[in-house]
């Protein structure tokens, strides 16, 4: 078990879970608690929250080549604090890691950095907006204008984005509740980025162009401890319309549902447990486990019965832990692409 | 009685075992003069062997005169019994008589040189009665038996004992070659004039010898 | 049936119990000092691995400073900044414990094992060492005993050992295997770091593996030794077993399932011996192991934990050489009873008489052998050749031995003038056979300890005037910054003594990590530094920064001498004025004069130096009271020489352990050959008992022929010793450590080792005379009768 285990259990707890440390840092002792009704204050909220144990800048896109080959992306910075606050150099309590990944129809590639917080390794300061680990980077004068950098062994990517939207704020106003229990997060999201740049693969240089929807969630509360792992959609129509759901796979079976119908224009409707339902249609061996990489999703409110598949079932992240991860395409009652994550398939 | 050249009276011998001592000799006396020839016959465990021994100063008598040469051989060291051993007495074995490191030419010569009495003519007239010339250079272990019990008697002569003890010198060996064994031996006994105690349970040597004694349950019959 | 035909072969044991016990008893030893070898050994690579992944040297590439020791951490944060995935390390010692920080986040995978609960490792300010370090770690913080640190090290996150060492920036930078796609070239980053490639680092596993080696080389001979025998009890109990052979086979047992059931009784008798060596070997290692952690300490600076473990790799390899060595000795008589006609004879024959053939076949195997050896003295390259050398050497003249005993015996025997004497002579080459392995057991422990007792003792008289010659300034002071050098420099020079600043910095030399040593050339230098060659006026030339003068591990490894040149940096090469023997350290060294290394290296300041003064202790004062040096800065001389000594003489005492136990092997193996050859000395003897030689003066004459075997042996043991000793001092040390030894020769010395021979001989042969002397009249006696 190594350090880096620990400081992800702490984010992930079903992770830790499955990977059997059940019990490690249930508590919240010390930590800020995410309350209802939030009063957010931009833009210093995008910015991190240290008092909170958990945090995260999370960006996927669908991209698409010259030649219209459907791409991926993934640009990711957690932060993991080991302690409230934050304190001068080595002493900080704050853990940061990053995943980058890149999905072609026939690859994937994906790639993990971890910093201390306190030295300059990796931090995120709200404006002008900057959040960086090593050399990886997500930064602009502003939260709607931002570039994007990172690579690994085998692939890099630099790209530039441009919000066309409003901020969409998940769950109550931006309170996210993610058990019956009553654990929640603060969960707000940039789902209307445009973004095009280039992306360096083994075969050479691709320029590409599309969508990208940013999270931003920051927590204290691990979930449920009969939560074994989640899976996750975001999900546009051709319509402009956007889907975010998510369901907590309990041990007993049942599912803990969450979703947020987006408008095009950026007006949304939250619905709660059970509105939202996704039922695995079609699994795929993947790094010796089945996956379920194609999906029947209904929101049956706003009439959406769709199929949701991978573009590539192989979209596994082979990390410190590993989790599934990758661009979908829907077909049904409605068209469009999306963003699959799924943990905690044993 | 100054010629007797081995005069055993009243010896006595035990050996040890788990119900106690077992007796085997219980009192034999005898007498063997210089030059005659005397034959101790007698059933198996009859205890002829073990005065053989006795006599040659190999074992020790629990009670009794054993004199040799005129030594009183209950009396002495084991030190002095072996000086006699290789001085006055010669003893011929069934088996196993040679040294198996020395040649047989060393071997034919060896007690002899013990005694410090070589007689390089009698050696050579030993070998070429007894029809050794060819295997002087040999090791014991490429003669045969008949060969080997040879090399013994010439061993034995060459010493010019007093005594000359032999227990069954011919008992390994087959009929034929026994006889000349025998013939050699009793031929160079004759020659030097030695007393010669033989144990035999064969008839038909001991009526070669001048005397016969009978042991019986270790007691002379 | 399996249960009576075994019953029935093994009841031979049950009636000599001394075969049984020479049986065990010889696999036990020779398992024994093999396996404690092993255990040794296997402690130790435990150590050097557990200090490998603790300490990252040798696995992964590093960057450290160009100059001095210490990076800025912003260099650190740049690096990772530009997409260098370097993690940082920051090093210190807190008393004689080295502190170690970094930090588990960054740091590749495999490094710094076992630290306990990882959650903690970041979040409390704690350090982690085993249980022997922590008791001597002097801190504030809480120590968490783990097993798993490498001994003398204690580790703790990065800031935390900051923070105990009082410094903000960090030692050197590991760097993670893999790398992303693009990174800009480190020069650009930070010109003031060099990046050290994982191999170019001084493996620990590397340089102690010679000293590894050797226990390992002796380890097998003690084994050898203990397979002799092993192999003449199995010949003798087999040869004497042909008769219950003979009835089982004539009763109807088939014979394969005879085989059989003999191997199954080798192995269980196999499996019982080695499992008490094993036993045996833990003994021996726990004993030596504190010796070879302090010589593996002061040779090389690695650290060994000074308590054993119980491991499967040695006592699993100890069990299965010995099994197989047993079973090998079993297998050739296996072979003979398996093809032994039903009706042969069953008296045992004087088995250990050796044809005329298997003479010659020895002897050309032995002429063989040393050709061989011959040839790799020659044309050999390469530690391994070295011990194989060695060991054709040993091995071939072994064999030798009954070719060159033999004519011996051969010519008294031709001398000799009384009967009895003649007897003894050819008695004595009749028995060369039967006892040729037990002698060549102690021929190899005679010419082990003769060959290392020279190797020692010549290295020994060398070391003490080599330390006479390097240490000769009085006093060592090492300051703790730049401004206290100068204050020392000016100060002592004030104060009348003589100052020998020594400037010193790591680089690369002829392809090998080297030190660069600048140093003020002067009549210390000039007076007590003996060179094994040199120019005429090397130290002018070095002094004239003409010409370096370099140690001769570096010489011989890079193979430079003399007169070649070498490239000191990147644009100043210059000629070799000088070699000098350097003892004890296994690293390359060269040296330059004090105005040259300021050149090169403007940045390094001098922080050691040696004060020549006649009057040390006053000196020793004055550093202490006007100009504030710490005690433990100063070093005395005479401290440090009897440091080198001791480390010196503990290095040995394992060697020495060794040897004695190696000799008393050898007794053991003459004194089983004697025993289990009793039995069939009695009928060769009786003739003679018979014909007037007394018990007890064959008893002495059995004696006396094992003195003239020991010291035929140890006569011919001299040469093959001496030999030894030269292939020792003049290829495997030059091999292993990168010098050669000047060769001294030491009578009284291999005197009293022939006299302790004679005496290991004589108490070997003692019990087995006395026996015979004890045999009684009837026992011989029955030789002649006719029961037999």
């Amino acid at each position: 078990m190594s350090v880096r285990t620990i400081v992800f259990v702490l984010i992930w707890p079903f992770a830790a879970f499955a990977q059997g440390f059940a019990g490690l840092g249930t508590d919240a002792e010390g930590f800020a608690v995410p309350q209802p009704d939030p009063q957010f204050d931009f833009p210093a909220d995008h910015g991190p929250h240290p008092d909170y144990r958990i945090e995260w800048w999370y960006l996927t896109a669908n991209l698409e080549g010259p030649d219209g080959t459907p791409y991926g992306l993934q640009w990711t910075l957690f932060r993991s604090a080991l302690a409230p606050g934050e304190d001068e150099g080595w002493q900080s309590p704050q853990v940061w890691f990053a995943h980058a990944a890149v999905t072609t129809p026939e690859a994937h590639f994906a790639t993990e950095r971890f910093a201390r917080g306190g030295v300059g390794m990796a931090g995120v300061e709200a404006s002008p907006f900057r959040a960086w680990i090593d050399e990886w980077a997500m930064e602009g004068p502003d939260f709607d204008t931002l570039s994007l950098r990172a690579q690994g062994p085998d692939f890099a990517y630099v790209m530039e984005m441009r919000a066309e939207g409003p901020l969409v704020f998940q769950g109550e106003g931006g309170f996210s509740v993610k058990s019956a229990e009553g654990q929640a997060s603060y969960y707000y999201s940039q789902p209307f980025y445009r973004i095009e740049g280039t992306l360096v693969l083994p075969e050479g240089p691709v320029e590409v162009t599309g969508a990208a929807w940013l999270d931003r969630e920051w927590s204290s509360q691990p979930l449920s401890e009969n939560q074994s792992g989640w899976d996750w959609f975001s999900l546009s129509f051709d319509s402009g319309d956007k889907l975010m759901g998510f369901q907590l796979r309990q041990r007993d079976g049942t599912r803990y549902s969450a979703s947020t119908w987006i408008g095009a224009d950026g007006a949304t409707v939250a619905y709660p447990d059970g509105a939202f339902v996704a039922e695995p249609v079609a699994e795929s061996a993947v790094a010796g486990r089945d996956v379920p990489t194609r999906w029947r999703v209904r929101l049956p409110d706003q009439g959406v019965d769709a199929e949701v598949e991978a573009l590539n079932p192989q979209s596994w992240m082979p990390l410190t832990i590993p989790y599934w991860e990758g661009p979908v395409t829907v077909s049904g009652s409605h068209a469009g692409v999306g963003y699959l994550e799924m943990t905690g398939y044993e | 009685m100054t010629d007797a050249v081995l005069r055993l009276e009243g010896v006595e011998k035990a050996f040890a075992s788990v119900d106690g001592p077992v007796p085997v000799l219980r009192g034999v006396s005898l007498e063997l003069r210089a030059g005659e020839t005397l034959a101790l016959t007698g059933e198996s465990g009859s205890g002829k062997s073990t005065l053989l021994h006795i006599a040659g100063g190999l074992e020790a008598a629990d009670a009794g005169v054993v004199r040799v040469a005129g030594h009183d051989l209950v009396a002495m060291s084991d030190a002095a019994r072996a000086a006699v051993r290789a001085r006055d007495v010669a003893v011929v074995f069934q088996q196993f008589n040679l040294i198996p490191s020395l040649r047989v030419e060393d071997n034919i010569a060896f007690q002899a040189r013990l005694a410090g009495r070589v007689d390089q003519g009698l050696i050579d007239r030993l070998v070429d009665r007894l029809g050794l010339a060819g295997q002087m250079r040999k090791y014991p272990e490429a003669l045969s038996g008949g060969q080997q019990q040879r090399v013994a008697i010439a061993r034995a002569i060459a010493a010019r004992p007093r005594v000359l003890l032999a227990d069954e010198p011919t008992g390994n060996l087959d009929e034929g070659t026994a006889a000349e064994v025998l013939e050699a031996l009793l031929a160079l006994v004759a020659e030097t004039g030695a007393g010669l105690l033989l144990v035999t349970h064969s008839p038909a040597i001991a009526a070669r010898m001048d005397r016969r004694l009978h042991l019986s349950a270790g007691r002379v019959a | 049936m399996n249960r009576a035909c075994l019953a029935a072969l093994l009841s031979h044991w049950h009636w000599n119990p001394l075969q049984l016990f020479a049986f065990l008893a010889g696999l036990a030893l020779a398992t024994a000092l093999w396996s404690g070898v092993q255990a040794i050994n296997a402690e130790a690579r435990a150590s050097y691995d557990a200090a490998a992944a603790t300490l990252g040297e040798g696995q992964f590439d590093q960057i450290v400073p160009g100059a001095g020791d210490r990076i800025a951490q912003a260099d650190f944060v740049a690096l990772r900044r530009a997409g260098w995935l370097v993690s940082p390390v920051i090093e210190g010692r807190v008393g004689d414990v080295r502190v170690l920080g970094f930090d588990p986040l960054s740091s590749p995978a495999g490094f710094g094992v076992g630290q306990g609960d990882p959650g903690a490792f970041l979040a409390e300010g704690q350090l982690f060492a085993n249980a022997e370090t922590a008791a001597a770690l002097e801190v504030d913080l809480p120590v968490v005993v783990d097993p798993g640190i490498a001994p003398g090290i204690a580790v703790g996150d990065i800031g935390v050992v900051q923070r105990l060492l009082g410094r903000e920036d960090l030692s050197r930078l590991l760097v993670q295997p893999v790398q992303p796609m693009e990174r800009p070239v480190l020069s650009d980053l930070a010109p003031g770091l060099r990046l050290q490639a994982a191999n170019q680092t001084a493996d620990v596993g590397e340089l102690t593996g010679s000293f590894h080696l050797n226990l390992t080389a002796f380890g097998l001979l003690s084994f050898a030794v203990g397979l002799f025998i092993v192999y003449s009890t199995i010949g003798l109990a087999f040869e004497q077993r042909r008769g219950v052979v003979r009835t089982l086979r004539a009763l109807g047992v088939a014979l394969p399932r005879l085989v059989v059931l003999m191997l199954v009784e080798v192995l269980v008798l196999a499996l019982i011996g080695a499992g008490l060596g094993v036993v045996l070997g833990y003994v021996v290692a726990a004993a030596l192991l504190p010796d070879v952690a302090v010589t593996l300490r002061g040779l090389y600076g690695a650290e060994v934990a000074g308590t054993l473990q119980f491991r499967v790799s040695w006592w699993g390899s100890g069990l299965a050489i010995a099994v197989l060595g047993a079973l090998a000795a079993a297998g050739a008589r296996l072979w003979q009873i398996a093809r032994m006609p039903l009706l042969a004879s069953a008296r045992p024959r004087a088995w250990a008489m050796t044809s005329g053939r298997v003479q010659n076949v020895q002897g050309a195997l032995a002429l063989l052998l040393l050709a061989v050896a011959a040839v790799l003295t020659l044309a050999g390259q390469g530690l391994v050749a070295g011990f194989a050398l060695l060991g054709c050497f040993l091995i071939g003249a072994a064999l030798a031995l009954p070719l060159v005993v033999r004519p011996v015996l051969e010519r008294a025997e031709r001398g000799a003038t009384t009967p009895v004497a003649r007897w003894f002579w050819a008695d004595t080459r009749q028995q060369l056979p039967g006892l040729s392995l037990a002698l060549m057991a102690l021929l190899l422990a005679i010419s082990a300890n003769i060959g290392v007792a020279t190797m020692v003792s010549s290295f020994r008289l060398t070391f003490v005037s080599f330390l006479d010659q390097r240490l000769a300034p009085e006093l060592y002071v090492e300051a703790a910054s730049a401004e206290e050098a100068a204050a020392i420099e000016s100060g002592m020079a004030a104060a009348g003594a003589d100052v020998l600043p020594l400037l010193a910095i790591e680089t690369q030399v002829a392809g090998q990590p080297a030190r660069l040593f600048g140093v003020r050339v002067g009549p210390t230098y000039r007076e007590s530094w003996v060179f094994l060659d040199q120019v005429l006026d090397a130290w002018n030339e070095v002094a004239a920064g003409q010409a370096v003068v370099t140690n001769e591990q570096l010489a011989r490894r890079a193979g430079l001498w003399v007169g070649d040149s070498v490239s000191v940096a990147p644009d100043v090469t210059l000629p070799i004025a000088a070699v000098v023997a350097d003892y004890g350290n296994p690293r390359g060294q060269v040296i330059v004069g004090e105005d040259l290394f300021r050149n090169l290296h403007p940045e390094v300041s001098p922080r050691q130096f040696g004060l020549r003064t006649d009057d040390p202790g006053a000196l020793r004062d004055v550093l202490r009271t006007e100009l504030g040096v710490a005690e433990s800065a100063l070093i005395d001389q005479r401290a440090l020489k009897a440091f080198s000594l001791e480390v010196f003489e503990r290095t040995f005492t394992v060697t020495a352990a060794l040897n004695v136990l190696t000799l008393a092997v050898a007794g053991f193996a003459m004194l089983m050959s004697l025993l289990t050859l009793a039995d069939l000395r009695v009928p060769q003897l009786a003739p003679v008992w018979a014909l007037g030689l007394t018990r007890r003066r064959i008893g002495q004459l059995e004696l006396l022929r094992t003195v003239v075997f020991a010291v035929v042996t140890c006569l011919f043991a001299l040469p093959v010793g001496l030999g030894l000793a030269w292939v020792l001092l003049a290829i495997i040390n030059v091999e292993a450590f990168g010098w050669r030894l000047p060769m001294f020769l030491f009578p009284a010395d291999y005197a009293r080792l022939g006299v302790y021979a004679v005496l290991a001989a004589i108490a070997a042969a003692a019990w087995p005379a006395w026996r015979l002397m004890r045999t009684p009249p009837n026992a011989l006696l029955k030789v002649f009768a006719h029961e037999r």
